[in-house]
């Protein structure tokens, strides 16, 4: 008895507690606390009730049998399969009405084709054109000037917030770099671009670690050697991060040649 | 009074003899059987709490600048739908309180219905008749977890923005129609202008599934009545228990406030899922260390794990993610939904059982069983490996090759030393009895 009092006790004083907490706007420790106590207090407060002050017998009772009889089925069966003839003297109709609802069925299933539009060739599209300029996400021009060691992100011009073409501009020592064929002149000074979208599952690859050149994805950990072309050299992803080929401008400002060496992002079924 | 009442819905609804029959039912008690019942509890606060939440949430990705009360983003740009869960916690008075409440009910809703599941497993409370409520459960599972991430998702910060581009990818992956797949789901190349109040209207719609599904899940156990725990006088044609009505009832309301105030003790007291650090979503940036939350962390490992394996055929390709992200997951799922029957086909107990079995009394499951969780574990460490190797001070590539030996060969050893203390077990317990 003596258990059950005192949590109800605790249960209205910290209901009223609450009442006062909320109408003072006094935060999210009290109001939590108080609410606390005044359920908890109240249900302590059954629970002592139901065990201490109920008398609890222990009941023993036949579980019955969840089957029915052999009767009781053979009665349904047959109410059914009289039912079920009726239906099926009439083929035709039923095959009518079957039909009718299968097609109703493929119609209200197509509907979900509003939902999206045609993936091809949207996944393929970058707005890096031939002579695009580099710009900052504040839409600044980028000067080949910046240091060695250097890493930003970087848009197509007038395109600060097309997300598929977002691109990594690293600066590195021209002498070390070995890219893939092809790509001589891709790379002017030491300024590599890559598409900044990871090609296992579409993070952006924000971390640059400057004494190795390498490029890693926070998400899966896959590694990107830069000096090779993005080329994968550690964790899950399956493919280089696509390049961006670069020249410098007469105003020495840095422009893509044309668009990523592949289409962006994580890779799918119909890539190619 | 109640005789009155009573009276008029018998003489509406003939409801008499059921309701009689109701009252006395005879409920087995055991603690481990609250687990279920402390998942429907944190239902009904999560169902209560998101009412509140929804009368403020703004699922739009309309871009506005932050002028609230929060100074450290006053200024900044961000989609109306984060800018309204800023509200939430800072401007709406007990906001920060309900938004806590909410997200600390649906953890405990999650951990609720595992730690339920896991008991049917270990028990073999899912035997014939009760393999169509293990299916049942299981779907809630999934449903619970798919809602879970969408309510996660909605708030439209850089954590969960994250986690939507992952989500995005691994659709993407399938073969055939992923493409097609993941744009409508997504309604385009992610990030786009209506993922947020696309994955809202399923937040909001799902628990009505839920629900539905929930009350058959009911209605099923009243229809077959709770197993026993083995004990003198239970057997397969008798249950022991204490009545429905008043005792089993009145500890059953008892236990709701009770998981209602651990609920609100945490939202009060533990601060969880602070979005306002997070920041808004940029597709740009992306917050390093970046976890999700714990009940979906064991697919983030397997991505993580798996190695690079892009396949080509026939000028298409599969790409690597699709193994870890989706094939695993359907056929872990696949054997889950199917365990009941496949039990019964490999031992050839298709019988009726209402009794429970302690775990050690049954080796080869429960040797499975923990085999399970230990894949799943190490695919939970792998899902936090960069953070793991910073806490082990070691390089994230040795702890990865170690990661991908450990997922084979620690699952086998904590299985057979399962095996064998079972065996133990259920020999000493026979030399007693």
């Amino acid at each position: 008895m003596i258990k059950a009092v005192c949590s109800l006790v605790v249960s209205i004083a910290a209901a009223a507690a609450f009442l006062v907490f909320y109408w003072n706007d006094m935060g999210t420790a009290s109001l939590g606390v108080s609410l606390a106590l005044a359920v908890a207090g109240a249900g302590a407060g059954l629970v002592f009730w139901a065990h201490d002050l109920m008398r609890d017998e222990e009941i023993s009772e036949d579980r019955g049998s969840l089957a029915s009889t052999e009767e009781e089925i053979e009665t349904f069966l047959e109410s059914f399969t009289t039912g079920e003839k009726k239906i099926a003297r009439r083929k035709v109709l039923g095959w009518m009405i079957g039909s009718a609802a299968g097609l109703l069925g493929l119609g209200s299933i197509s509907l979900i084709r509003s939902l999206g539009r045609s993936p091809l060739p949207v996944l393929f599209q970058t707005v890096w054109r031939p002579g695009t300029r580099l710009v900052t996400p504040d839409g600044n021009p980028v000067p080949a000037t910046i240091e060695q060691g250097t890493m930003m992100t970087v848009f197509p011009e007038g395109n600060v917030n097309a997300t598929a073409s977002q691109t990594i501009l690293i600066r590195v020592d021209e002498s070390k770099l070995r890219l893939p064929p092809g790509r001589s002149n891709w790379a002017p000074g030491g300024f590599l671009a890559f598409s900044k979208i990871c090609t296992h599952a579409g993070c952006p690859v924000a971390q640059f670690e400057k004494t190795v050149n390498i490029l890693l994805c926070p998400c899966h950990q896959s590694a990107f050697d830069v000096l090779r072309g993005a080329a994968v050299v550690g964790g899950p992803a399956g493919r280089p991060l696509p390049q961006l080929p670069l020249y410098v401008d007469s105003d020495g400002f840095l422009r893509a040649r044309g668009d990523f060496s592949q289409h962006p992002g994580p890779e799918f079924w119909n890539r190619s | 009074m109640i005789s009155r009442l009573a009276r008029w819905f018998d003489s509406r609804l003939g409801a008499a003899s059921f309701a009689r029959k109701s009252i006395d039912k005879v409920f087995p008690d055991h603690w481990s059987f609250m687990l279920g019942e402390v998942a429907l509890f944190s239902f009904i606060v999560l169902v209560g709490s998101g009412i509140f939440l929804a009368l403020f949430f703004n699922a739009s990705e309309t871009k506005v600048v932050y002028e609230g009360s929060y100074h450290a983003l006053k200024g900044v740009q961000m989609s109306a739908a984060y800018r309204s869960a800023l509200e939430i916690s800072f401007d709406v008075r007990a906001g920060l309180f309900m938004r806590q409440l909410h997200h600390w009910a649906a953890l405990i809703f999650l951990g609720a219905i595992m730690a339920h599941m896991l008991r049917i497993f270990f028990t073999g409370a899912f035997r014939r008749p009760r393999e169509i409520n293990w299916v049942i459960g299981v779907t809630l599972l999934l449903l619970a977890i798919f809602n879970d991430f969408t309510g996660y998702s909605v708030p439209d910060d850089l954590l969960s923005g994250t986690g939507l581009r992952i989500a995005y990818s691994v659709l993407l992956s399938i073969p055939f129609i992923g493409d097609w797949l993941a744009f409508i789901m997504f309604g385009g190349n992610v990030p786009t202008q209506v993922t947020i109040s696309r994955l809202y209207g399923l937040h909001v719609v799902i628990p009505f599934i839920i629900l539905a599904i929930l009350t058959i899940h009911l209605m099923i156990l009243w229809r077959q009545k709770h197993t026993n725990c083995p004990g003198p006088g239970r057997s397969n044609q008798r249950i022991v228990g204490s009545r429905l009505w008043p005792v089993y009832s009145t500890k059953f309301v008892g236990l709701f406030f009770l998981v209602f105030g651990a609920i609100s003790a945490l939202a009060g007291l533990i601060e969880i899922n602070p979005i306002w650090l997070y920041g808004p979503f940029n597709a740009d940036s992306v917050s390093s260390g970046s976890q999700p939350d714990w009940y979906i962390i064991w697919l983030e490992g397997a991505l993580r794990l798996f190695p690079s394996s892009d396949l080509s055929i026939a000028g298409h390709t599969v790409p690597g993610l699709f193994f870890p992200g989706v094939l695993m997951p359907l056929f872990m799922f696949g054997i889950i939904y199917f365990w009941p029957y496949i039990e019964a086909k490999v031992t050839g107990d298709h019988s009726v059982h209402h009794v429970l079995q302690p775990p050690a009394s049954n080796p080869v499951r429960t040797a499975i069983g923990f085999g399970a969780l230990t894949y799943l574990l190490v695919l939970v460490v792998a899902g936090s490996q960069d953070v793991a190797a910073v806490a082990a001070s070691t390089q994230v590539d040795t702890l990865r090759t170690a990661l991908r030996i450990l997922v084979f060969v620690a699952p086998v050893a904590v299985g057979l030393t399962a095996y064998f203390i079972s065996r133990l077990v259920r020999k000493s317990d026979a030399g007693a009895a």
